[in-house]
């Protein structure tokens, strides 16, 4: 199992770093976890452009001149989790609701008429409401009018994730949210996601039951951005050895004050998060990186090329947002508001080509 | 009788056993493996086992190779 | 310290027994080389020459043998040489190297799966003899090899790591010791696996078809040690120009005030 470093560790690890250190990381051809360590500290930011250059040249040379797209569906904003920082946290007082699956359905069919093929199945963590035979019902419904259906729903067992890859699931999504074990804890007050160590362990379980792709990531702006990006490198590294034939991907979700919404306890700039994902994509040449709506339009369009490789567009973050205008119970509101059309035309305005799909779940194997 | 050692025919006693056989070779058995008909012996099975005729015989040890 | 199989072993040079003049330079030249394991083959007993036992000369000393299944052509006669190497040896450990092609001897990475499988399940230690392709040692480490032994070039050939690229990738992608195996014809060779990061390599020819095996032997162990600390301090800035070399300085395209 992966266990992951101390958190305080990785933070000391990372001030220690010089520029010495960042200039023999940004010359080494394979960078080493202790490298990253030095590309993601304090030290490096002098040398931000060297790190873009470098990323967008890498990006370019592995993903060639594309960038993915998908949306979310949100299915449920039900959840059993306390957690400070999310709009769903059961203690908040929204309007509660899980779509029944033509609902689902009809949501998903607003995209496909969209044009969206890829699609990322959300919701809230509650069993209760959406559950491995919930989810396996969606998967056959909408698995023939779309190219990939991933989900980002509650840890499950492998042996349910293994249900939900024959029933036509590709890639799932599983944040730790915070690799800051004493902040994890502050943050998550009750419910089964107050487990650590079973969260920790779900994207190997994931791997194990024979998906396509794992993405993982940290909530941004909970504890030191920094030593979260070193820990995820380190889980990455750790996926890589252990799970040779999965893909991989990282998000970046960054929360950022607003009215009502919970407060950032760190502050993590745009340029932070740049450091970040240049550093991640010079630390592994091959894995995925997302970055959502949850960013400004101005921000994406300033990143096309540089690193991230998938981008989420026309995103709503409600049950059943899309069908309906007044909908309420986002999990965060949004900060990119472009229509699908309007990404893909900032992505051919850069000289990129919008990528659909990648993948057509109909060619996996043993599909119940 | 005769038999098979180490793909050549090779008269030997009859009712004669391993031991007495690599004996007869001038070969210690502790230098070698053997293997009478595609079975490996360990070395205390050296005194009970028995030749017959036509059995085939492998006596195998190390050599240099990389 | 490199481990296999949960034996330590200080020297990460490998010996081969094979090709040597004489038994006492053979012997001269492994102890020249401070290598603790050492490789060796099975064959029929030559019954006109009975004393020629390399295990005579070599038995008594400290070293970790690793039994060769070379001749076998396909899994099943690698497994029976398995079975009698390790009734002779005493131990598990195993380098299993199927060759169907005489001329050439490279391995063939079917039947090295199928018996790697096999001997894994009956307690062996693997350490199969493998062309360098990343897939198969994956394959293979997740099979239950202890290590894999991608080759640099053709057995014999002197050529060295021709096969870089590729045990490159091998090195970074396995969990299990790399350890290169054949074509090593020089101590640069060997120093040059072991910058990439390969855990060991093997080497036989080159030792000892030298006109001095001996002094060959301890230069091997030097250009296995440099090679060894050479990658441990970091090779990255002799790569510096090749890779800094190609970014199109200052002309990132973006809005983004601080990437300006």
């Amino acid at each position: 199992m992966f266990h992951a470093p101390d958190f305080k560790q990785l933070s000391k690890q990372i001030a220690a770093k010089t520029s010495a250190d960042v200039e023999a990381a940004l010359s080494s051809s394979r960078v080493t976890q202790d490298q990253l360590a030095a590309l993601i500290s304090p030290a490096a930011e002098p040398y931000l452009q060297q790190m873009a250059m470098q990323s967008s040249e890498i990006t370019r040379n592995r993903f060639g001149k594309t960038t993915q797209l998908y949306a979310p569906i949100y299915l449920s904003n039900y959840c059993t989790n306390r957690c400070v920082y999310c709009g769903f946290s059961a203690d908040n007082l929204i309007k509660r609701k899980c779509l029944t699956l033509d609902e689902a359905e009809r949501e998903a069919m607003i995209l496909h008429d969209r044009g969206f093929q890829h699609i990322l199945l959300v919701s809230g963590e509650a069993e209760s409401a959406v559950d491995v035979e919930y989810m396996e019902a969606i998967t056959l419904r909408l698995r023939d009018k779309f190219a990939a259906v991933s989900i980002e729903i509650q840890p499950m067992s492998t042996e349910h994730y293994h249900r939900l890859f024959l029933a036509g699931i590709t890639a799932v999504a599983v944040y730790q949210e915070t690799y800051d074990r004493d902040m994890y804890k502050q943050v998550h007050l009750a419910g089964k996601k107050s487990d650590y160590d079973y969260r920790l362990e779900t994207p190997a379980r994931v791997a194990e039951a024979g998906m396509r792709e794992v993405g993982i990531g940290a909530l941004l702006g909970l504890s030191d951005w920094r030593a979260e990006g070193l820990a995820i490198g380190n889980h990455l590294a750790w996926l890589r050895k252990e799970f040779w034939s999965t893909a991989f991907t990282v998000s970046f979700p960054r929360m950022r004050p607003a009215t009502g919404e919970f407060e950032p306890l760190q502050i993590v700039s745009e340029q932070n998060l740049s450091q970040l994902i240049f550093a991640l994509r010079l630390f592994d040449p091959d894995v995925g990186l997302i970055v959502s709506t949850r960013e400004e339009a101005r921000y994406r369009n300033g990143m096309l090329g540089l690193g991230p490789t998938r981008y989420s567009a026309g995103s709503c973050t409600a049950p059943g947002g899309y069908g309906d205008a007044d909908h309420e119970g986002e999990q965060f509101s949004v900060g990119d508001h472009r229509s699908l059309e309007e990404v893909c035309a900032a992505i051919r305005e850069k000289g990129f080509d919008p990528v659909y799909k990648d993948w057509d779940c109909e060619f996996q194997t043993g599909m119940i | 009788m005769n038999i098979l050692l180490n793909g050549q025919e090779k008269e030997c006693t009859d009712g004669s056993t391993v031991l007495e056989l690599l004996a007869s070779l001038k070969l210690t058995p502790e230098s070698v493996v053997v293997e009478h008909n595609h079975e490996i012996l360990q070395p205390e099975a050296y005194t009970a086992a028995e030749l017959a005729e036509n059995d085939q015989v492998e006596i195998i040890r190390f050599v240099g190779g990389g | 310290m490199l481990t296999i199989a949960g034996t330590e072993f200080r020297s990460r040079l490998f010996l081969g027994t094979g090709k040597f003049s004489s038994s006492a330079v053979m012997a001269d030249a492994i102890e020249a080389s401070k290598c603790q394991m050492i490789t060796v083959a099975l064959r029929r007993v030559d019954l006109e020459n009975p004393d020629d036992d390399i295990m005579s000369t070599l038995g008594q000393r400290e070293y970790t043998f690793l039994p060769n299944t070379s001749g076998a052509r396909d899994a099943k006669e690698a497994i029976r040489l398995a079975k009698l190497a390790r009734a002779a040896s005493g131990t598990s450990w195993l380098k299993l190297e199927v060759t169907p092609d005489p001329r050439t001897l490279l391995p063939d990475p079917v039947e090295t799966l199928i018996a790697t499988e096999e001997l894994v399940k009956d307690g062996f230690i693997v350490l199969p003899y493998m062309n360098a392709d990343p897939i198969l040692a994956l394959k293979l480490q997740d099979a239950g090899a202890a290590a894999v032994m991608p080759l640099g070039s053709p057995i014999g050939t002197n050529q060295g790591v021709l096969t870089d690229a590729m045990v490159e990738i091998i090195i970074e992608q396995a969990r299990v010791p790399v350890v290169v195996d054949a074509g090593i014809g020089a101590p640069s060779h060997a120093a040059y696996a072991m910058e990439m990061g390969a855990d060991a390599v093997l080497v036989n020819t080159a030792i000892s078809v030298a006109s001095d095996p001996v002094a060959m032997a301890a230069a091997f162990a030097k250009g296995v040690e440099a090679g060894r600390d050479a990658f441990k301090a970091g090779l990255g800035a002799a790569n510096k120009e090749a890779s800094a070399s190609s970014p199109e300085t200052g002309k990132l395209s973006t809005d983004l005030g601080f990437l300006a």
